[in-house]
């Protein structure tokens, strides 16, 4: 009986395909230099179907065809800029995983910088209010406090 | 029986939350201490009930009670008891069960150590703390309800997701759990405080230990996360701006900058308004983060249960508490004047830099998680936005964050002179020059990263030291006033030196790294990076409830054998879910990390080798952080309860 379930076990191990894992030897350039510019611009690109992981992390087929077509791409002599242009007219922009600083995405890359020059320039003015509010809250004191400031003083 | 009484106390928990939540504040207004006097019984009876609720429903999972919808769908009689323990939460309902279990906890610990607080607002801190788990009650119970049972029983369950049994990732959502929901009570207290238009010092007192607990949590939750995700992803990954990832981390930034602001409000009585405000927003980014996970708005790697209709539920939550708290902030923050007054160069001015750092790294963050949305409704454009933009977009804060770092602690209250502070540091600034540009000569790839990574370690790092022993004055004796300053002293020191430690470990990480990939046959040695690895065998093995593919394979270095390594590749047949379980050698300097791929048809095999130096520091960076925060935290001028104790010789005569 453990052996039946043991066989039926292995059966269903066989059927359910053993993912590959990333970047496999057989796609790996000879060319050790290409190989380093495939896998720097393999970092950039989305694997497609994946849930916001990049072609070379993910073991999706497709993911590895994507891999295959930039290395294609730079065996036949095709600049970086040359294989991402080329990847991105085929499967548009979404393939990239940093967006390019282009139309409406400008906003998305200067709002950090925006957004620091406002708060420092709020949080400079705040300061400037409080290096300034000196006289003010001194002269605040209430009557009561005034009188037991200056008895701390007599003292 | 157990799982109904279970579903019962959870519906008279939802009842009492409601009481807590109306009476109290009642009381408050109208100075009733009778209706007052709810708020404490009721926030005690609250959290036993509901963990009582969540006892029962650990015991359905614990006996695999099959009749229970929730445990079929997530558990199996092969299962490993700590993950039949563990894989209570490790769903959605059940998560949500521990969420609402650790807000009672919170309001009950509130009640238990909250004897000094002025009766007014503890009961409204109560009461607001209670509306938070009215929500959440809610949710659960119309939306999520756990203890859901089934007809026809089926004989065994369909298991937990493979990727989920895992000891760094079984206590993963507890931590993060308990930092998240520690937010809502310094909501609560903040809402509290709004509502009675009253911020002083010794409220700053009170929400700060709070916020330093949460801080606590939620630093080692992310760090469980990123660790998990190291070792049990497959390619030694720690951190992947995933978007839930970046939830958990919103609420890290908002956090560490509301522990900062809040010592202004206390020691000066300066940054009020500000401080109410990151409070709720601090609490607001965990809504938005538990909102995100569970809406299913952004694909994710962590999203389960994606179902619009609870999303829908969520986001009317996360509209009312954080829509309705900042509605309340606008109206009132104009009664919280500031007191303290001070130069801009000065600690006041050094935290308010703090401030203005991590919020707008926070806001970067949320940004770029959201605008793949924003983008695809606003401008019909379908773009992602991955981990190389918050690379270039994120770190540049933490740089400036960290260059100013030692400087900003060095600084005196009130008013400050940069050349008095830059004097000690010079040492400093001289030492990480020096080992950043040795490390620059030595290195053999001309890639910047290694050396800003020591710079800036070596830089925070040394100046959280100078800082600690520029306390201890002058004259003899020095080092035993060291053994005796306060511990938050020694708190800050740590968790500081601790961010150093992370910055340089990160840095040296990505830049040194190196990888191997190739068909390794048996028996025959390769080389990476100076290390002989050798894949002896690769066998079938049988596990509790999954079958293994395990490769055999030796480590050497110069002829020395230095570990025997067993990746593994798992099949978990119930689930039918593969995993990769990678084999790692984790050494002081550097791990070496293995994993095994697919046969290959010459005999071979597909492994993967990394080298991953200073892998340990990260962690270790991480939790010197959280020890920090644990020193600071048991210091005996913040425990929780301290704040209000100094209180009471004020209202006596004044000593003179």
């Amino acid at each position: 009986m453990t052996g039946l379930v043991r066989g039926l076990l292995v059966a269903l191990v066989l059927a359910l395909a053993m993912p590959a894992l990333a970047v496999q030897p057989d796609e790996i350039l000879e060319d050790p230099a290409l190989e380093e510019r495939a896998r720097e611009l393999s970092k950039g690109l989305r694997c497609l179907v994946c849930r916001n992981e990049s072609i070379d992390e993910s073991n999706a087929d497709l993911a590895r065809d994507l891999r295959l077509l930039v290395r294609e791409r730079l065996v036949a002599g095709d600049t970086n800029d040359e294989v991402i242009d080329f990847v991105v007219d085929r499967y548009g922009e979404y393939v990239l995983l940093r967006p390019r600083a282009s139309g409406s995405s400008l906003l998305l890359w200067a709002a950090g910088p925006l957004m620091l020059l406002l708060a420092a320039g709020v949080g400079f003015g705040y300061l400037r209010g409080r290096a300034t509010a000196r006289a003010e809250t001194e002269a605040d004191l209430s009557p009561e406090e005034k009188a037991r400031l200056a008895r701390i003083l007599k003292e | 029986m157990i799982t109904e009484l279970g579903h019962f106390a959870l519906i008279l928990a939802f009842m009492v939350a409601i009481v807590q939540a109306v009476v109290p504040l009642i009381g408050a207004e109208k100075r009733w201490t009778s209706w007052m006097a709810v708020a404490e019984p009721a926030a005690t009876l609250q959290f036993l009930l509901t963990a009582f609720a969540f006892a029962a429903l650990t015991w359905a999972f614990v006996t695999s009670d099959f009749s229970l919808r929730l445990v079929v769908l997530n558990s199996h009689s092969d299962k490993p008891m700590l993950y039949k323990i563990t894989g209570t939460w490790g769903n959605h309902e059940g998560s949500m069960l521990l969420w609402v279990l650790i807000v009672t906890l919170f309001g009950a610990m509130a009640a238990w150590f909250g004897g000094n607080l002025p009766p007014g607002l503890r009961a409204r801190v109560l009461a607001v703390q209670s509306a938070v788990g009215v929500a959440f009650f809610a949710f659960i119970l119309f939306t999520s309800n756990p203890f859901l049972r089934l007809a026809v029983p089926p004989m065994n369950g369909q298991d937990l997701n493979p990727l989920l049994q895992d000891p760094g990732l079984a206590f993963h959502p507890p931590f993060l759990y308990l930092g998240y929901v520690g937010l809502s009570i310094c909501f609560s207290f903040a809402v509290a405080a709004l509502i009675e238009g009253r911020v002083d010092a010794a409220w700053g007192r009170w929400v700060r230990p709070w916020t330093l607990a949460a801080w606590v949590f939620l630093t080692v939750g992310i760090a469980l996360g990123s660790w998990w995700a190291y070792y049990e992803l497959g390619w030694g990954g720690f951190w992947f701006w995933d978007p839930v990832e970046n939830a958990s981390f919103m609420p890290w930034l908002l956090s560490a900058a509301l522990l900062h602001s809040a010592i202004v409000v206390e020691k000066r009585e300066a940054l009020k308004s500000w401080t109410i405000l990151l409070a709720i927003l601090a609490f607001g980014f965990s809504l938005i983060g538990t909102f995100i996970v569970r809406s299913g708005l952004l694909t994710s790697v962590h999203a389960f249960a994606n179902d619009p209709e609870r999303g829908v539920f969520i986001l009317m939550i996360m509209a009312f508490f954080t829509g309705g708290a900042l509605l309340l902030f606008a109206l009132r923050a104009g009664a919280m004047e500031a007191k303290g007054v001070f130069a801009p160069v000065s600690r006041e001015g050094a935290l308010v830099a703090n401030n203005v750092l991590l919020a707008v790294a926070c806001f970067v963050v949320f940004v770029g998680t959201m605008w793949p949305v924003v983008a695809e409704m606003a401008f019909d454009r379908k773009l992602t936005v991955g981990p190389p933009f918050f690379d270039m977009a994120f770190s540049p804060f933490m740089v400036l964050l960290g260059l100013l770092l030692p400087f900003g602690s060095m600084m005196p209250w009130k008013r400050g002179q940069v050349s008095r502070a830059w004097a000690p540091l010079k040492g400093a600034l001289i030492l990480s020059v020096a080992l950043a540009a040795l490390v620059w000569a030595i290195q053999t790839e001309r890639s910047a990263l290694g050396p800003l990574g020591v710079f800036m370690g070596a830089w925070i790092a040394s100046g959280a030291i100078i800082d600690l022993w520029g306390r201890t004055g002058r004259g003899p004796n020095r080092l035993g006033r060291l053994m005796r300053l306060p511990r938050a002293d020694w708190g800050k020191a740590t968790a500081h030196f601790g961010m150093g430690v992370t910055f340089f470990a990160i840095c040296g990480l990505v830049a040194w790294k190196q990888d191997d990939i190739r068909v390794a046959q048996l028996g025959e040695p390769f080389d990476v990076a100076g290390f002989t690895i050798t894949l002896d065998d690769v066998q079938r093995v049988q596990g509790p409830n999954y079958i293994s593919t395990m490769g055999f394979a030796t480590l050497e270095k110069n002829g020395r054998e230095l570990a025997q390594l067993r990746p593994e590749k798992r099949i978990y047949p119930v689930a039918q879910m593969p995993t990769t379980e990678a084999a790692i050698d984790y050494r002081f300097l550097r791990d070496v990390y293995v994993v095994i791929g697919d046969p290959q048809d010459n005999g071979g095999w597909v492994v993967r080798t990394y080298v991953k130096p200073f892998a340990n520091w990260m962690w270790a960076g991480t939790l010197l952080m959280a020890l920090g925060g644990l020193l600071s935290l048991s210091d005996r001028r913040f425990r929780v309860a301290a704040g209000a104790a100094r209180r009471v010789p004020q209202g006596g005569v004044p000593a003179e």
